[in-house]
């Protein structure tokens, strides 16, 4: 099983342009980096992630955005623990858009998502750090004339060991950044890190307790106006009228922009573009996707579902076992298109001119929000500048820079930088979805209730195709079969397929997990009913299956242990379990406790999660992803999901997008387990994970077994 | 024109009277502490005070705002209970993306003001209007429930 997770991992990596190219961009292109970040010449910048002035002032370069998920204070520990300061002396700066120096080597692009901060960058930030504080000693000990191992460096001062003599990094960074730049240099051994491992403060906090932090939405330029936009309401619908008297009429209004695809009223501030929009008369052709109902895309999901997919695992002949079982279970899962609603509305400012682009916004994808002006502009890279901000709330939402794209056509009519942001209607309306999917199960069991194949079709459109194309390969979506190519039940026959079927009118991408937070739903729904069918408890039934993996097996016997698995619990309530491994190299396994009102309201009353994420950097930061993780599953579990009619979004605002508020979030326990593991991802895990112990605990509460999210849509059509 | 006090400052904008608080702090006054999330009241970003009261200022017209003392998230830590609040929300590292962490302690800030030991029923019902799609609920809760018990520091109650 762990080899098939390695080859899912190279296949990943070299697929997306490179695999774990760790070092590369420090080691090929050391002076190319020193040139690059912004400085004096005599700062000492010997990669692109590290400058120190001869002020004394350490500026760390942060390439990996920070949205929430906590980079960047894991990004600067990676850093400051080789470099040998402390991270009260660091200053941060956001990167700027460069993918030779800033490369996510999981993706090939300056990337942050899919839970591959800390995995992609664990050793080439330590190694930044290091090759500093390598070039920093040798330039002391060339001062003193002494050997650089009778020198030490430790919180931005090197010492002369014997003779006590200390000299600043500030005082050494003329000197130092003259040296060459070393090709090897050595990395602690884990048993010395003084700040990996050990809870940190969280560096981007403190600005955001008072209003200081700025968002890409607080963005505020000379001349600027603001604009509001309303789209076709429909993917691919055109304008094709426009009465705008009364909105030019409105105070404040400035202009009313129109796109083929969409209409933006340009204001002196919000208010106006809003009461502008609100007062326009826009007439649309939908185009060929107007009639197009959520029944639609089911129906299209259904008939594909009815074909062999590809073949992404085959164990043993599970087709064969299956067809001469006698004890067989099918079911048939499906979860809905789901939109973000990240808290900060989707925005972005521009400035214009006939040789320059200038974006300021909050973005996941840095460089492909570059290109995206560029394409738009018709301006090479270099002449569109990117300025990157706290992001409010990423989710996977910020992946796409639908956003960059639009409000740069916008400015192409306006005179002076604009400001475009949507409204929250326009976000819910006009988002990249998680797709729907539609799973295929089977599975057989023996006379003694054990598995003896498992058959899982997957039914669903490709983000990768259209996002990472190079990655899509043999017509495998290596995102929507993520967790389930890499089962860990012992099951002598697995078969795992994927059908890619496109799905009509929406775009559709990543949302907080995407491949896992679908698959671990069905497999671990599923599981039970196979637990359920052999009379045995989900737990036990589960842990027998694990046998092969000492991992997961911990994980879960940490959470029925400290859940107090099997012991009686008050009349209405139930309890649900769930194991996850995926791509992402973290396990998980977790119980959810849930009663179930008469009305089909669910009551998540505790929820104990245990995570071996392998080397944990801030592990408050781990926990506080799991929590907010949780919630977000929780959210997604229960009522998620956008519907269509006549190829329109039916939702709009959180009135009708309904997610989880204090007073509905249950008690939540996270175990870390201690490990000396390559680092997992967890920024998504922990959603992930969720649905399927809640629906788990629905069923164990009522007996009513869910195959359709979200829950309490199913739960209320009884 | 209308005259506001804002953080106990005096500031006088050019807007029509039905415009909204929370754009006139954002787009005519350049406070940008306060977040725009909704637009309709439903998640709590764009929380103000308005004599210590918690109020939604993406509906609340500036005209209604005038004469009344407003408090934003850039002066609530001179208030004794917001101080305490910014300090719990960093002891427990309540903060993920933080965008809506302005209109939490807003509300926060209010309640202890109000009330200074709630009950978790307190807490519900003070802060169930204010969405964190991060989901720091569990922090938010602890947080509020160590303000509460810090003594006061600061100069006056707001």
């Amino acid at each position: 099983m762990a080899q098939m997770s390695r080859r899912l991992l190279l296949f990943t990596g070299a697929a997306a342009g490179g695999g774990f190219l760790l070092g590369l961009h420090l080691e090929a292109l050391p002076r190319v980096l020193a040139a690059t970040a912004e400085g004096s010449q005599t700062d000492f910048a010997p990669n692109a992630f590290i400058r120190i002035g001869k002020d004394g002032r350490i500026t760390l370069i942060m390439n990996q955005v920070e949205m929430g998920q906590g980079t960047y204070t894991s990004m600067p520990m990676l850093i400051a623990e080789e470099l040998e300061v402390g991270l009260d002396q660091v200053h941060l700066e956001h990167a700027p858009a460069n993918d030779k120096l800033y490369a996510n080597p999981i993706f090939g692009d300056q990337e942050t998502g899919g839970s591959t901060s800390v995995r992609a960058f664990y050793e080439p930030l330590r190694r930044a750090g290091a090759t500093a504080r390598t070039m920093l000693v040798a330039a002391a000990a060339e001062t003193w004339g002494v050997d650089t191992a009778s020198c030490r460096a430790r919180r931005g001062v090197v010492t002369h060991t014997p003779t006590g003599r200390k000299l600043s990094y500030g005082a050494l960074a003329e000197k130092a950044a003259k040296l060459p730049v070393p090709a090897q240099v050595a990395l602690k051994d884990p048993k010395d890190f003084k700040l990996i491992g050990t809870p940190a403060r969280r560096l981007d906090t403190p600005a955001k307790v008072n209003g200081e932090a700025e968002y890409g939405i607080d963005v505020r330029l000379p001349g600027m106006k603001i604009a509001t936009v309303a789209a076709s309401p429909v993917v691919g619908g055109k304008l094709v009228s426009l009465d705008d008297s009364k909105a030019t009429a409105i105070r404040g209004v400035r202009q009313i922009v129109r796109l083929d695809d969409a209409v933006a009223v340009v204001a002196d501030h919000m208010w106006a573009a809003k009461q502008g929009l609100a007062a326009l008369d826009i007439r649309w052709d939908d185009g060929e996707h107007g009639k197009i109902n959520t029944a639609d895309v089911v129906e299209g999901l259904a008939v594909a579902a009815q074909m062999p997919g590809v073949v992404v695992r085959n164990d043993g002949d599970a087709p064969a076992v299956l067809a001469g079982a006698t004890n067989k279970l099918e079911s048939v899962y499906e979860v809905p298109f789901l939109a973000h609603a990240t808290m900060e509305p989707m925005n972005c400012t521009v400035r214009l001119s006939a040789d320059r682009c200038e974006i300021w916004t909050g973005t996941q994808v840095i460089t492909r929000a570059q290109g995206g002006a560029a394409r738009v502009t018709g301006l090479p890279r270099d002449k569109v500048e990117v300025h990157n901000y706290y992001l409010g709330g990423g989710f996977g939402r910020r992946l796409e820079f639908d956003i960059v794209s639009q409000a740069v056509r916008i400015a192409q009519q306006v005179d002076g930088p604009v400001k475009v942001i949507w409204t929250r209607e326009e976000d819910i309306q006009h988002d990249v979805y998680r797709p729907y999917y539609y799973d295929s199960m089977a599975a057989a069991l023996n006379a003694q209730g054990q598995p003896v194949a498992w058959m899982h079709r997957i039914v669903g459109p490709s983000i990768i195709a259209r996002y990472l194309p190079a990655a899509f390969k043999n017509g495998i979506d290596i995102d929507g079969v993520d967790g389930a190519v890499q089962l860990l039940y012992d099951i002598p026959a697995i078969r795992v397929e994927y059908v890619r079927h496109e799905e009509p009118v929406l775009n559709t991408g990543f949302w907080r997990g995407v491949g896992v937070t679908h698959n671990n739903f069905v497999i671990e729904s599923f599981v039970d009913e196979l637990a359920a069918a052999a009379k045995q408890d989900p737990a036990a039934f589960r842990r027998a299956l694990l046998r092969k993996s000492p991992r997961a097996t911990a994980v879960l016997d940490i959470v029925t242990q400290a859940s107090g698995w099997g012991k009686p619990l008050p009349e209405g309530r139930g309890r649900g379990v769930s194991v996850l491994f995926s791509e992402w190299g973290s396990y998980l396994a977790q119980v959810a406790e849930v009663s179930v009102s008469k009305a089909g309201e669910v009551r998540v009353h505790r929820v104990v999660c245990a995570v071996d994420c392998g080397t944990v950097v801030n592990p408050d930061t781990v926990k506080a992803q799991i929590e907010g993780g949780i919630v977000f599953g929780i959210s997604g579990a229960l009522w998620g999901g956008v519907t269509l009619k006549n190829g329109r979004i039916e939702q709009s605002n959180f009135h009708d997008v309904r997610v989880m508020r204090i007073n509905e979030t249950p008690a939540i326990e996270v175990h870390l387990v201690r490990s000396l593991e390559a680092p997992g991802g967890i920024g998504e895990p922990g959603t992930a994970v969720t649905a399927a112990a809640v629906s788990n605990a629905v069923f164990a509460a009522t007996g009513r077994r869910i195959r359709k999210l979200p829950l309490e849509t199913q739960l209320r059509a009884a | 024109m209308v005259t506001l006090k804002i953080n106990d400052k005096s500031h006088t904008v050019d807007a029509s009277p039905d415009m909204p608080l929370l754009w006139v702090l954002r787009d005519l006054l350049g406070m940008n502490g306060t977040k725009f999330g909704c637009g309709v009241a439903l998640c709590g970003a764009c929380t103000v005070h308005l004599d210590g009261i918690p109020r939604r200022s993406c509906v609340m017209p500036v005209s209604a705002a005038a004469g009344h003392s407003i408090t934003t998230i850039e002066g609530v830590g001179a208030t004794a209970a917001g101080k305490r609040v910014q300090q719990a929300w960093l002891d427990l590292e309540v903060i993920q993306c933080g965008y809506c962490q302005s209109g939490q302690i807003m509300a926060a800030a209010a309640l202890l003001a109000k009330i200074p030991a709630p009950t978790d029923t307190d807490i519900d019902q003070a802060l169930s209007g204010n969405i964190c799609r991060c989901g720091t609920y569990p922090r938010i809760r602890e947080a509020i429930k160590q303000a509460a018990r810090k003594p006061a520091t600061a100069k006056k109650e707001g």
